[in-house]
């Protein structure tokens, strides 16, 4: 996709910089074709396209005034371009002509936009639907938005989910011709549907988050890569629905947990665990900016769980220390979000809190009294926990067993290393005492 | 576009009907979706215990046999063929169908169109149907 290099300064960096811009600019570009054209594989061709045509004329041509209005006019010429060689569509070129047509007159005369950056209508949140809409398989979403929201080649969205890229590809092709064939609308669903819909929009963002959070699998703990391209949709979603609480809440969480990225891992690799974590390392920029997100996710009526889980993270980052924590504010918050979203993982956390706040006979307790849930029987850090509460209490036979089973149900190898570390002799090693 | 409503029932008590849809609520739905000009065409099916299987084998033997029988709780006992302008549309009448409720279920599948392009004479605008690769949705 590189042409023949940009300026003749620093080519590489020119074609860095102008590939960023096609970052930003294709998922735009990508909305509005498929929105007037109706068909997302046409509209990725043509895309691909135009950006091949700006890398060629650019370099050599300069820089246009209105970049993404460019490219738009450019695909547009294509894909007008194949639907005329193609007799099927021939009828319908006519209609679809002078639907741009009014398109563009309506947009003209809307073209004084503050923002700068209106030469290309935002239909993103459209796409944003379509490739989250329930009618498709889970992972389906996420890898389609990932595919055509966020940017990523085919081969980047097979790494993120640890595929082979000719199964991601056939995947993304399943999925695509569902879309046309069972005409999967573009389009953002009325009020009545939104609360139907939304979560499930908002829930692909944070899937992609959480894989870069705690990676399932794979050598490291942390992908920065996909939690930064979730925190990217995030802040999309949020610009495109302004007085959405929970988008707001949502990319509270993803920014006040992503700012301590940098102490949430040792010099190996190694998870640390956030009593342990040197704070001066938490950005705090991030956090400042997902407290005011919170503070607004919270108001004006009952809260969503997006909401509940970015004011549990702001009071961790608030806090100067594991002791100075507001742990009784957390065990409250943990409460209600029990009752928006009851599960298992939710009751985990609640008892963590608790131990803090109660001692660890307390949430010990807890933890028990969850153990006959059998998704739990499968889900490390619920081991993890009842590990250190174990140690805590001085029953290191039971934490050695806790950590053990935790072992076995690690992902990553950092955090293999960790239980180890745990488990075998040496400060703090159980076998050690 | 047209799609057609699988109608499985769910638990069905002795008279075919499940306990909390009625006839009522049956004629009703019947009456909405004829209402908003979308039915193509729909049928209830008799009980299962009349349902009769042919098969042919490679050399052209026919078989006929009794059944199938309802070897779980979920069996075919209606469907509807609806021109409906997108998939959502769809959801939502399969969603207010009265098959779908009490553990029954309604299976939405587009059918496929082998015709010429454009000939459907429908006037629902450049979103109608009439497209034989399904591609030419140049959403409204």
């Amino acid at each position: 996709m590189v042409g023949e290099g940009a300026s003749p300064g620093e080519p590489e960096e020119a074609r860095v910089a102008v590939e960023a811009v096609f970052r930003e600019e294709r998922g735009l570009l990508l909305a509005s074709l498929v929105r007037r054209f109706g068909d997302l594989d046409l509209a990725e061709e043509v895309t691909s396209e135009a950006i091949e045509a700006a890398l060629r004329h650019w370099p050599a041509e300069g820089v246009p005034a209105r970049p993404g209005a460019w490219l738009l006019t450019t695909a547009r010429r294509k894909a007008v371009d194949r639907l005329r060689r193609d007799q099927v569509y021939a009828a319908r070129l006519a209609v679809l002509q002078a639907d741009a047509e009014r398109a563009e007159t309506e947009r003209a005369e809307a073209v004084a936009d503050p923002a700068g950056r209106g030469e290309l209508p935002d239909e993103r949140l459209q796409l944003f639907f379509t490739c989250a809409h329930p009618a498709l398989a889970a992972e389906d979403r996420t890898a389609l938005t990932l595919r055509c929201l966020a940017g990523l080649t085919t081969p980047e969205v097979a790494r993120a989910f640890l595929v082979p890229t000719a199964t991601m590809a056939q995947r993304i092709v399943r999925a695509k011709k569902k879309i046309r064939e069972a005409r999967i609308p573009f389009r953002v669903p009325g009020p009545d549907e939104l609360p139907e819909r939304l979560p499930g929009v908002l829930q692909v963002v944070y899937s992609v988050f959480t894989e870069g959070y705690a990676a399932s699998s794979g050598r490291s703990l942390q992908r920065l890569d996909l939690a930064e391209e979730a925190l990217r949709l995030a802040r999309i979603l949020h610009r495109l629905l302004p007085g959405g609480r929970e988008a707001a809440g949502l990319l509270a969480l993803l920014l006040l947990v992503h700012a301590r990225r940098a102490a949430r891992t040792g010099p190996e690799g190694e998870p640390v665990l956030l009593e342990d974590q040197d704070r001066g390392l938490w950005d705090r920029a991030m956090i400042e900016e997902g407290r005011t997100l919170v503070v607004h996710a919270l108001t004006g009526g009952p809260a969503g769980p997006y909401g509940v889980q970015a004011a549990i993270a702001a009071l961790h980052d608030e806090a100067a220390d594991v002791e100075s924590t507001d742990w009784a504010q957390i065990v409250a918050l943990y409460d209600v979000l029990l009752t928006l979203t009851p599960s298992p993982v939710v009751a985990v956390n609640r008892a963590v809190a608790v131990a803090m706040r109660d001692g660890p006979g307390a949430g010990l307790a807890l933890l028990d009294a969850l153990g006959g849930e059998p998704r739990l029987r499968t889900y490390g850090p619920y081991a993890v926990a009842r590990g250190d509460l174990l140690t805590r209490l001085g029953r290191d036979g039971e934490a050695a067993a806790a950590y053990r089973e935790a072992l076995e149900l690690a992902g990553t190898e950092p955090e293999r290393a960790v239980l180890r570390r745990k488990l075998g002799d040496g400060p703090g090693g159980l076998a050690g005492g | 576009m047209k799609y057609m409503l699988l109608i499985h029932s769910g638990a069905v008590d002795e008279q075919g009907g499940a306990p909390q849809c009625t006839v009522e609520d049956w004629t009703a739905y019947d009456k909405d979706v004829r209402d908003a000009g979308i039915l193509v065409s729909g049928e209830s099916l008799a009980d299962l215990v009349t349902a009769t299987t042919v098969r042919v084998s490679p050399t052209g033997e026919r078989t006929v046999t009794d059944g199938p029988f309802a070897e779980t709780r979920e069996l075919l006992g209606g469907f509807l063929v609806i021109d409906v302008p997108d998939l959502d549309a769809a959801l939502d009448w399969a969603a207010r169908c009265p098959g779908a409720r009490d553990g029954g279920s309604v299976v939405v599948r587009p059918v496929a169109d082998f015709g010429a392009p454009g000939d459907s004479g429908d006037s629902q605008g450049p979103a109608a149907s009439g497209d034989p690769s399904g591609s030419g949705d140049f959403g409204g």
